[in-house]
């Protein structure tokens, strides 16, 4: 059973034994939606994938961060989200840190995007980032486009059906932050302005069906293909 | 009540004024809404959840709502100081009070959330239009809550328990009572009486009242399905 119908803050959702999923709260059996969006009941979790609101960190996420500022042994990065970020200049380093041979502003300096994993964060602390990692670190070319975070799983569609399409059509690599910031880098501008449009439409559209198929279409036809 | 009993601008005493309202009608705010009660008209922009300044005012439990309403200088036909008022203050107060009974804040510690409400025209039951606007901005921000709230104000003109009364009735009123509800839970999250009710009175003004809400909170959710049924139309176009 898959509904994919528009739910507002307050509404009754579904009775029974199910678990209550994101943006998704219950009283006794009853279970109602904290958010606007698409109600979604997979198995015996019930969720809504909401169309709007800020990103929540949550341990090993991929996110997208802007460095904001340099202190003496981190910095402090902007990941769009209601906490700021922290990369250690241990973890950036190695842990070969020494503060009178390493500069960190020569390494990072504010204004530059990292590709980073949070590592760390509770209720009491702000996420801690680490950049060691596959594909982790500083982004030097290619293009950075938003998209509202709670969107994401739109992005990616089932299964990946969305994002493998984008990567393929687009020709594009694409990183996705679950910040809502996505790094396209393809072979030219050009291909990377497509992939960045085509996001756009999403953005627009998330709470639309048959989405997958109207941006297939979308990237084939910009290019002069067959549909 | 008498069916026959005719208002000042000839409404019946259980009739709401003409309602209007919009969501996201301000880029730059996370959330924002409009609302035009008869000649009540309403702004309201919502930020965050975000990092709090000045840090020591934040609560290592859960995000603060910080509320702000005020009414416009030309919102009144005498001009109004642009200073907070005594009222004004205690009107922030209340609606801040309300909003976080609904607001899932224990999510957010640390944070704040900022409602602003701008009246730009005053004419009866700003409060109660304040936050059918408020709930509506918390939904269109994507902040967690619990049920849209939805408020009118009832009240007894002369002798009569009347529905969402205007200035004109509010000045000559014997009594005047905002109530603020969640309608999928049967709460009650403001409640003001001004004047004198009788116990059976007060019965029926509070019935009337949950009625006007429940027809608000029905305009509400109407408003912001409309937002997006509206751009599956536009995205049809070009396919």
């Amino acid at each position: 059973m898959n509904e994919r119908r528009i739910v507002l803050p307050g509404e009754f959702l579904v009775e029974g034994d199910y678990q209550p999923g994101l943006n998704v709260f219950r009283q006794g059996k009853r279970f109602y939606s904290s958010k606007i969006g698409l109600l979604s009941i997979d198995k015996k979790v019930v969720s809504v994938i909401a169309l709007h609101g800020v990103y929540e960190p949550k341990v090993g996420d991929l996110v997208i961060g802007k460095v904001i500022d340099v202190g003496t042994f981190s910095w402090t990065v902007d990941i769009r989200s209601p906490y700021t970020a922290i990369l250690n200049a241990s973890d950036y380093f190695k842990g070969r840190f020494n503060p009178l041979r390493n500069s960190l502003r020569d390494a990072l300096a504010p204004g530059d995007m990292i590709i980073a994993q949070i590592v760390e964060f509770d209720r009491t602390r702000n996420p801690v980032l680490t950049v060691q990692g596959h594909g982790l670190g500083k982004i030097t070319r290619g293009m950075i486009v938003e998209l509202t975070p709670s969107k994401i799983p739109r992005l990616i569609g089932r299964k990946g059906s969305m994002i493998n399409l984008l990567k393929k059509e687009g020709r594009c690599q694409i990183t996705i932050g679950k910040n809502g910031l996505i790094h396209i880098v393809g072979e030219t501008v050009k291909d990377e302005e497509l992939v960045a449009q085509a996001i756009e439409k999403i953005e627009r559209e998330a709470h639309t069906t048959g989405l997958t198929d109207r941006i297939m279409k979308f990237l084939r036809r910009s290019r002069g293909l067959d549909v | 009540m008498s069916s026959e009993f005719v208002r000042p601008d000839g409404r019946l005493p259980d009739q709401l004024r003409p309602i209007k309202m919009a969501v996201g009608v301000l880029d730059r705010a996370d959330g924002s809404a409009y609302v035009e009660q008869g000649n009540t008209k309403v702004i309201v922009a919502v930020y965050g959840p975000r990092e709090l300044h000045p840090r020591h005012k934040a609560s290592p439990e859960a995000a603060v709502v910080r509320c702000r309403y005020h009414m416009a200088p030309f919102s009144t036909r005498e001009r109004k100081s642009p200073n907070p008022s005594r009222r004004e203050v205690e009107l922030s107060k209340v609606i801040k009070d309300a909003l976080s009974q609904t607001i899932f804040l224990e999510r957010f510690p640390r944070t704040s959330i900022d409602v602003f409400i701008e009246v730009l025209e005053a004419d009866g039951g700003t409060r109660c239009a304040s936050i059918n606007a408020c709930s509506l901005a918390l939904a269109n921000a994507g902040i967690p809550i619990r049920d849209l709230i939805s408020a009118v104000a009832v009240g007894k003109y002369n002798g009569h328990i009347i529905l969402d009364l205007n200035d004109e009735e509010d000045e000559a009123a014997e009594a005047d009572m905002p109530v603020a509800i969640m309608p999928s839970f049967n709460k009650v999250v403001l409640l003001q009486l001004n004047g004198v009710l009788t116990e059976e009175e007060f019965k029926q003004a509070f019935d009337l009242a949950v009625k006007g809400c429940m027809e608000i909170n029905r305009i509400q959710r109407e408003t912001l399905r409309s937002r997006y049924l509206s751009i599956k139309g536009e995205e049809n176009e070009d396919v």
